[in-house]
């Protein structure tokens, strides 16, 4: 590393400025009382569901405020003692379907569960009857031919082709 | 022409229908399961006198909008002088929930732009917020005279959304 004489002497100083100074407490960092059974529960639940700002984060991951506070309602219907499918229940009620990373089987969501498993058995039905089509077409060989196949087999084969 | 030639172009047609389709689809409009559910139930501090409270019950028996909006929210002053004048026009009640917003930043907000609202209400930690489905201030829900919700504006609300859906949608609520 390049340093000027400035940087050389002022970096030292800075990182035992640093050092003398109290971590700033985060936000996040605070502790939240949690027993750590509780804490894995908020966790896993807010893997599971979709923030609605940022769409492509999940609940856990996301940094909106919406996300922060519906963690927080996550936590205080954990304290509360509400299982798990009643907070989920608590967020479809209000953010609809969308909110879960899995959708749940419906009549509105059967083509896109069946969808993949369609498309591979459409695959294997395709398959085996372009494979069987070919086996039947394979040509039979003519009297002449069969006559001339076992010509070669025998080993006339020079004489026959001059 | 051999018919099993025109298959992947039939499948690329559905594919390109699907995705051109896909184009005017806004995927910031998800739907609210709210619609054609009661509105949630809430009484709440008025930020105009936070010592009087008002709530969903105050407001049964006529066609109300509700409205989300947040001093810190940029889109909220797109729509403001469009809810300014529909306020003059006294044509339906519009109850304002203050979302996550500082009581004084707000009242000076509404000061500064104009006050459209027949009382806002503070919604200090969203949670009534969350009630609604709120997740993109702002946002408008159309009410009825039994208090369920008709329809919900996500973004702010266009010259267009008023007149050809709100506004229609008040009149007609209004008449039942």
């Amino acid at each position: 590393m390049i340093m000027t004489p400035l940087a050389r002497v002022a970096l030292p100083v800075l990182i035992a400025l640093a050092a003398l100074l109290p971590l700033p407490a985060a936000a996040d960092a605070v502790p939240t009382e949690m027993d750590p059974v509780a804490a894995a529960r908020l966790v896993k639940l807010s893997e599971k569901l979709r923030c609605l700002v940022c769409q492509n984060q999940s609940i856990a991951e996301s940094n909106a405020e919406l996300a922060t506070d519906l963690r927080r309602q996550i936590r205080e219907q954990i304290a509360a003692g509400k299982s798990d499918d009643e907070i989920v229940a608590y967020m479809v009620a209000r953010y609809g379907d969308f909110v879960l990373y899995q959708p749940p089987v419906k009549a509105t969501t059967l083509l896109l569960w069946a969808g993949p498993a369609l498309l591979l058995f459409a695959g294997f039905f395709f398959l085996i009857r372009n494979l069987r089509r070919r086996t039947v077409t394979e040509p039979a060989l003519t009297a002449e031919e069969q006559a001339r196949a076992a010509r070669l087999l025998a080993g006339d084969n020079g004489k026959l082709d001059q | 022409m051999n018919k099993r030639l025109l298959l992947p172009l039939v499948v690329f047609l559905v594919l390109a229908g699907f995705l051109f389709a896909g184009l005017w689809r806004d995927p910031r409009q998800v739907p609210s399961p709210l619609i054609d559910k009661p509105a949630p139930q809430f009484s709440l501090a008025r930020l105009d006198d936070p010592a009087a409270k008002l709530g969903t019950a105050d407001m049964k028996g006529q066609v109300w909008l509700l409205n989300v909006w947040a001093s810190w929210c940029v889109s909220c002053r797109e729509e403001h002088p469009l809810l300014v004048e529909l306020g003059k026009a006294k044509v339906v009640p519009i109850v304002g929930l203050n979302y996550k917003d500082e009581p004084s930043a707000g009242r000076k907000w509404l000061a500064q732009f104009g006050d459209p609202y027949t009382t806002s209400v503070i919604d200090r930690d969203g949670n009534v917020g969350i009630d609604f489905g709120v997740y993109g201030v702002p946002e408008t829900f159309v009410i009825d005279k039994n208090g369920t919700i008709r329809y919900k504006q996500i973004g702010p609300v266009t010259a267009e959304a008023l007149e050809k859906t709100i506004l229609p949608l008040v009149r007609e609520l209004q008449k039942s």
